[in-house]
């Protein structure tokens, strides 16, 4: 069970609503990953073509909980504006605060991140800020009140996977909100990989909506995240420099 | 009526005076939709009696696929 504030989720995998080939494909991606939590940017409206279909206009909103981001938002106080936006929208009360600090990388400006999670901590949001594997930052927003902490594995939309397991494990080990991988995982070994450092959550987006069958990915990236999970429950063995037999040493038939 | 609705310079007819004549206005009545008005955010029970004015800065957005 992942509890994220008052939410509680069966589903550790959280899926992003963006770059699918179709709104038939999505559909299936989404009901095939099982995932409670998706996310949703918020964006202007074509005013002059209001019959454009909409995803969330498809959606059981009752059988998901929406988690819209802040994404576009390069100061503290834009991505605040959106979240207010996002909340008075009456159907939701999470934000992923996610602030760009670098047009290339996308990695999040840390200072920005911190100051919008702060105010709207404040006005009693449920947040989920999207950060890079800084150990310390992690902290920092844990300390403030944060719901969730959502460290990056690699930069968005890259599929390097973790480029930094040493750095995701102090985060998970110093924490005791949830750490959601968030952003970089390419395939179901590095979702997995996530959850047996001991993540409670993934959250990704591209690594479903850009594979060549994006239902067969999500199905992957579903049982990888319940594969992971399982494991780290289980407890791994520690890695030894030699070889140790797992057939006995001794009762061995000898033909004289 | 002049209003710029999302970066447009559109004109109303004058009898479009609050948030939910407009959104009727462009067929938005039925949408999942949120209204800013001058960089105020318009709470959806206030649609009806909240009134618009000629030169009005309206931003009208909605959630799109994003991760």
């Amino acid at each position: 069970m992942l509890n994220i504030g008052p939410h509680k989720f069966q589903s550790r995998l959280l899926l992003g609503t963006g770059k699918y080939p179709n709104m038939e494909i999505q559909k299936k991606a989404v009901e095939t990953s099982a995932t409670e939590v998706l996310t949703f940017a918020v964006r202007r409206m074509n005013i002059f073509h209001a019959n454009q279909p909409n995803f969330l206009e498809k959606l059981d909103l009752k059988k998901y909980k929406l988690l819209p981001n802040t994404a576009g938002a390069k100061t503290a106080a834009e991505a605040v504006r959106i979240a207010r936006l996002a909340r008075a929208s009456g159907l939701c009360d999470m934000i992923k605060v996610e602030v760009i600090g670098c047009d290339k990388t996308l990695l999040p400006d840390p200072i920005e991140t911190l100051k919008a999670s702060e105010i709207l901590l404040e006005e009693g949001f449920i947040v989920l800020p999207y950060t890079s594997d800084d150990v310390v930052l992690a902290r920092k927003l844990e300390e403030l009140g944060c719901h969730a902490v959502m460290p990056c594995a690699s930069p968005i939309g890259s599929g390097q996977g973790i480029i930094n397991p040493l750095n995701l494990q102090f985060i998970i080990e110093h924490a005791s909100v949830p750490i959601i991988v968030d952003a970089g995982v390419g395939g179901p070994a590095d979702a997995a990989l996530a959850m047996e450092l001991g993540a409670d959550g993934v959250l990704l987006n591209t690594a479903v909506s850009s594979a060549k069958n994006p239902v067969k990915m999500a199905k992957a990236m579903k049982q990888a995240v319940e594969a992971g999970r399982l494991g780290y429950e289980a407890g791994r063995i520690s890695k030894k420099q030699y070889a140790m037999a797992s057939s006995p040493g001794e009762g061995m038939s000898q033909s004289e | 009526m002049n209003l710029v609705v999302n970066g447009n310079d559109v004109n109303i007819p004058d009898s479009v005076q609050t948030v939910l004549a407009l959104l009727n206005h462009f067929q938005l009545e039925n949408k999942i939709v949120i209204v800013e008005i001058n960089h105020s955010i318009i709470n959806k029970s206030l649609y009806e009696e909240t009134n618009i004015s000629d030169g009005d800065h309206i931003e009208i957005v909605h959630f799109v696929g994003g991760g």
